[in-house]
């Protein structure tokens, strides 16, 4: 049979494992991944009630790694779908369309890691070597140079930009290339009818937009609740813990910390996080009919 | 003559009118350069980097180097040779093919069967796959490690990885490839069976060849993955002579965070390949990611 290989690879590698990681949850264990002691929920408990570096309901606003993921889902799907659309929009307008999408588009097929050393050099403090910084210093002398990676407060949003520049392409072909599927007529017919570029956008553009905006908000959510290598590369998870999200905790705790029960517990927690896209995907296709 | 002035005419009222044009339109050419700007600069300021000599880039930003021509090659000899990212850059590609052209294959197999092979709850396990696509590769970390290293053999090597890369891949090959697969003529498969050709055959004769833009579009996005993955390679390859780039430059990162010009050879020479890849194969590229989408 043509799908037993298959079958074999995912039951073993994937299943299988998942199966495991769910169990390992419920343990204390430690670099042998072994099962060592049940706890229940204890991991689980902790996690979200005594960690401050995974959720931090203390302050306000509230900190910690689960903190982050919503500052990325709101800011990072937000302006990627900002910029994205509104490229996607402007583009078509000029002669050299062309130049401009492939200029945006380029970061995708660049690698987390070299975004994160491309950024690094950006945001350097050095006026001497971050163009951030030289450019305000350059336009307002009395300005001291931040270390836009090295604070608390400005972090997250410099590595939130960064990705946002790295994704932004991909955005922007898929709606564009949805829009260049409008037909002409029915625009036209609204021009003629006495629309205005505005109105146009709003009532025609955007409504016939939807589905390609859904299929591309999912895929930023998702890269929203997967993101490491970034966060990895650039600055560790800090200053102190203020950048870190899921993900990072997850591979902190299992691989670092040797605490593989609290790390599967983390793990968890991201497939509970992913199941409606799961389940939205699978409801999805069923409903394309694609299936005969 | 007349004909002559009269072409030229035209063109100047045309060009003229460009003109005109082109000043309405200034705050659309203004935000649209702009853009470019902004997603090229941090690009450049990289590649320039590279290639300044460490003692400049210290004491000048790497905007001086546009206009004091003194380049050099030093930072990528001393990355490549110095620093192990020779051995990185072939531990790189040993670790992307075999992870590319496996789940190309089992997924092509399987995609096959999926989309012609006839057997009970067929498009229910399919559907299973398609879920699978959406797990997260947290929940395998750890039990996949442990059973690396309980077999010994399979930690050394290069095995642990080609295999989680492949296991990872397999959903969105199936996937893809099963939806290009069912939309080929059903008269050519039947026409095929009639004739007694065995399904292997089938596949290998008639759908295969007939599937290349599905293929390779999974094949570049599934090698820029693994490329550019650096999750799985910190987990799975633990002997640092095995390590791909992705690896490599972040060792070097928390090593010479301030050595700007090694870190900028080594990032740049990371990028190599995926830049290639892209505009030599932009169409698949961007068919491949698009497709890729469902995943991430």
């Amino acid at each position: 049979m043509f799908i037993v290989p298959a079958l074999i690879v995912l039951g073993l590698f994937v299943v299988y494992p998942a199966y495991y990681t769910v169990r390992l949850s419920f343990y204390d264990s430690d670099f042998f991944f072994k099962f060592t002691h049940w706890i229940g929920l204890s991991n689980f408990k902790e996690l979200l009630t005594n960690d401050k570096d995974f959720l931090d309901l203390s302050t306000f606003p509230p900190q910690g790694a689960l903190m982050n993921n919503l500052r990325w889902l709101i800011f990072y799907t937000g302006l990627s779908l900002l910029f994205g659309l509104g490229l996607a929009v402007l583009a078509v307008r000029v002669r050299y369309e062309r130049t401009v999408k492939t200029a945006v588009f380029v970061p995708m097929a660049i690698s987390a890691t070299a975004v994160g050393v491309i950024w690094l050099l950006v945001y350097s403090p050095d006026i001497d070597q971050g163009v951030l910084n030289a450019l305000i210093h350059g336009i307002w002398h009395g300005y001291n140079p931040i270390s836009w990676v090295g604070r608390p407060s400005t972090v997250n949003y410099a590595l939130i930009f960064a990705y946002v520049w790295a994704s932004t392409g991909f955005v922007m072909v898929v709606l564009s290339a949805a829009i260049k599927g409008i037909p002409n007529e029915v625009i036209e017919a609204a021009r003629v009818d006495g629309a205005g570029e505005w109105s146009i956008f709003r009532r025609i553009v955007l409504p016939m937009l939807s589905l390609p905006i859904s299929i591309v908000t999912v895929w930023l959510l998702i890269n929203v609740i997967k993101v490491f290598d970034i966060i990895y590369v650039m600055t560790d998870g800090g200053p102190g813990s203020s950048s870190r999200v899921i993900a990072y905790t997850m591979y902190n705790e299992t691989f670092r910390n040797d605490r593989a029960g609290y790390g599967a517990a983390v793990a968890v927690i991201m497939l509970i996080l992913l199941l409606p896209v799961m389940i939205l995907n699978v409801v999805r296709f069923r409903s394309s009919r694609v299936i005969t | 003559m007349a004909t002559a002035e009269h072409v030229v005419r035209v063109q100047t009222t045309t060009r003229s009118a460009r003109v005109v044009g082109f000043i309405t339109r200034s705050p659309l050419h203004l935000v649209l350069i702009l853009v470019a700007v902004i997603w090229l600069v941090p690009t450049i300021g990289l590649a320039i980097t590279s290639f300044r000599p460490e003692s400049e880039i210290a004491s000048s930003g790497w905007w001086y180097g546009l206009t004091h021509w003194d380049w050099t090659l030093q930072n990528y000899s001393s990355v490549l040779h110095g620093q192990h990212m020779e051995r990185a850059f072939v531990n790189s590609l040993i670790i992307t093919l075999p992870a590319t052209l496996l789940p190309l294959t089992i997924g092509a197999l399987a995609a096959y069967g999926f989309a012609w092979g006839n057997f009970p709850f067929r498009d229910t396990v399919f559907l299973f796959v398609v879920a699978l696509m959406i797990v997260p590769i947290q929940t395998s970390l750890v039990p996949l490690l442990k059973l690396f290293r309980d077999n010994g053999h399979l930690n050394n090597g290069y095995w642990g990885i080609w295999l989680a890369h492949t296991a990872f891949g397999l959903p969105l090959a199936i996937f893809l490839l099963r939806n290009f697969f069912i939309t080929l003529p059903k008269d050519l498969i039947e026409a095929a069976r009639m004739d007694g050709a065995s399904d292997f055959s089938i596949f290998r004769r008639v759908v295969v060849p007939l599937s290349v833009p599905a293929l390779a579009s999974f094949a570049i996005f599934q090698f820029l993955w693994v490329w550019n993955d650096l999750l799985m390679a910190l987990i799975f390859v633990s002997d640092s002579n095995k390590q791909p780039m992705t690896v490599r430059v972040t060792t070097l990162l928390s090593a010479y965070g301030h050595q700007y010009g090694l870190l900028a050879a080594a990032a740049f020479l990371l990028m190599t390949v995926p830049l290639i890849v892209f505009f030599a194969l932009q169409r698949y590229f961007v068919q491949g990611l698009l497709a890729g989408s469902v995943k991430s």
